[in-house]
């Protein structure tokens, strides 16, 4: 895993996770989904985005495991 | 339309199938038109689009086969671009009373007429979201509500339709996505051919329905001004079950 790519893929799921509903300034590595109020349905829009875009495929019993904005980026950036 | 997205019609190729995709295609909708083994009957339809100076392109593929549904999607979103309207038509047939049905008489009709529908709509669904718009429309039955002995399996597949459309609908509703069933009464087609004739008599319209009388009610639920309408069925029967 390279700097650059967990940068991007920070950078990425930080502006798609904004995208639904919270404000940017909100959207930090220990804000939690629960308190974004970031749901399921977007928690599978935020998984296909790690598909089509890093290639990696979240499974849903791993998107349970995940609280906050810095488990998913960190999930996604350890296997880009 | 201004959307740049394509619509999909499984089944394309004949009876009501054909007509949805003569139908979006005449709204300026460009038509992926699946088949599955019909290759003429399907390219009569292209040939039919294009002469109504739209645009569409036949792809074969099986809808109960997981492969062949992400092969179909992938040529559809290569050839037309993404594929914001699905129309799941594709349907058969295994007639018999329950008793005497063979399993592969009620696994192919649930295969094709629900697991197919569940498939499509579950690869069609990322891009939709992703674009905050999209139109699902399945293609019910009467029968889904109504009983009509001799058709168990495709009763349950139809019900089962209905009710997976309800939900899906409520869970991507606020994406701007819909999804709906469109529920056929006696319609004219080679599939209804040689059944329900007695049933002629207790249609209030007093005649069967046309394709294309089906394919309207599609065309509106696919349209921009049905965006309020989702988890609803259309019933289409001329009033046989009002």
């Amino acid at each position: 895993m390279s700097t650059t790519n967990a940068q991007q893929v920070e950078e990425r799921l930080v502006e798609a996770i904004a995208s639904f509903g919270p404000d940017a300034s909100e959207v930090t590595r220990d804000a939690t989904f629960e308190e974004l109020d970031i749901d399921s349905l977007d928690l599978v829009e935020l998984g296909q985005i790690a598909e089509d875009e890093f290639g990696v495929r979240i499974e849903p019993d791993d998107m349970k495991q995940m609280r906050t904005v810095g488990d998913a980026i960190d999930f996604v950036a350890a296997r880009a | 339309m201004t959307d740049g997205g394509c619509a999909l019609v499984t089944g394309g190729s004949r009876g009501i199938g054909a007509a949805i995709s003569v139908s979006l295609a005449s709204v300026g909708r460009p038509v992926a038109v699946n088949y599955r083994s019909d290759r003429d009957a399907a390219e009569r339809v292209i040939a039919d689009i294009e002469a109504g100076g739209g645009s569409a392109v036949a792809l074969p593929g099986d809808v109960s086969r997981q492969e062949d549904v992400d092969a179909l999607f992938g040529a559809a979103e290569e050839r037309l671009g993404p594929v914001l309207v699905l129309v799941n038509n594709a349907g058969t047939r295994a007639d018999g009373l329950s008793p005497q049905l063979r399993d592969d008489d009620w696994d192919q009709v649930l295969a094709t007429n629900l697991s197919g529908p569940f498939r499509t709509t579950r690869r069609a669904l990322g891009p939709m979201l992703r674009a905050r718009h999209g139109r699902i429309v399945n293609i019910a039955s009467i029968v889904g509500a109504r009983a009509n002995p001799g058709q168990s399996n495709y009763a349950a597949s139809k019900a089962g339709l209905i009710g997976f459309t309800k939900t899906v609908a409520a869970e991507v509703a606020r994406r701007g996505v819909t999804v709906n069933a469109v529920a056929p009464g006696l319609v004219e087609t080679d599939m209804t051919e040689g059944v329900g004739r007695e049933l002629l008599a207790a249609v209030p319209a007093r005649r069967a329905g046309t394709p294309e009388e089906v394919a309207a009610c599609v065309r509106f639920l696919a349209s921009d001004e049905a965006a309020y309408v989702t988890g609803a069925t259309l019933t289409v029967d001329g009033g046989l079950t009002a």
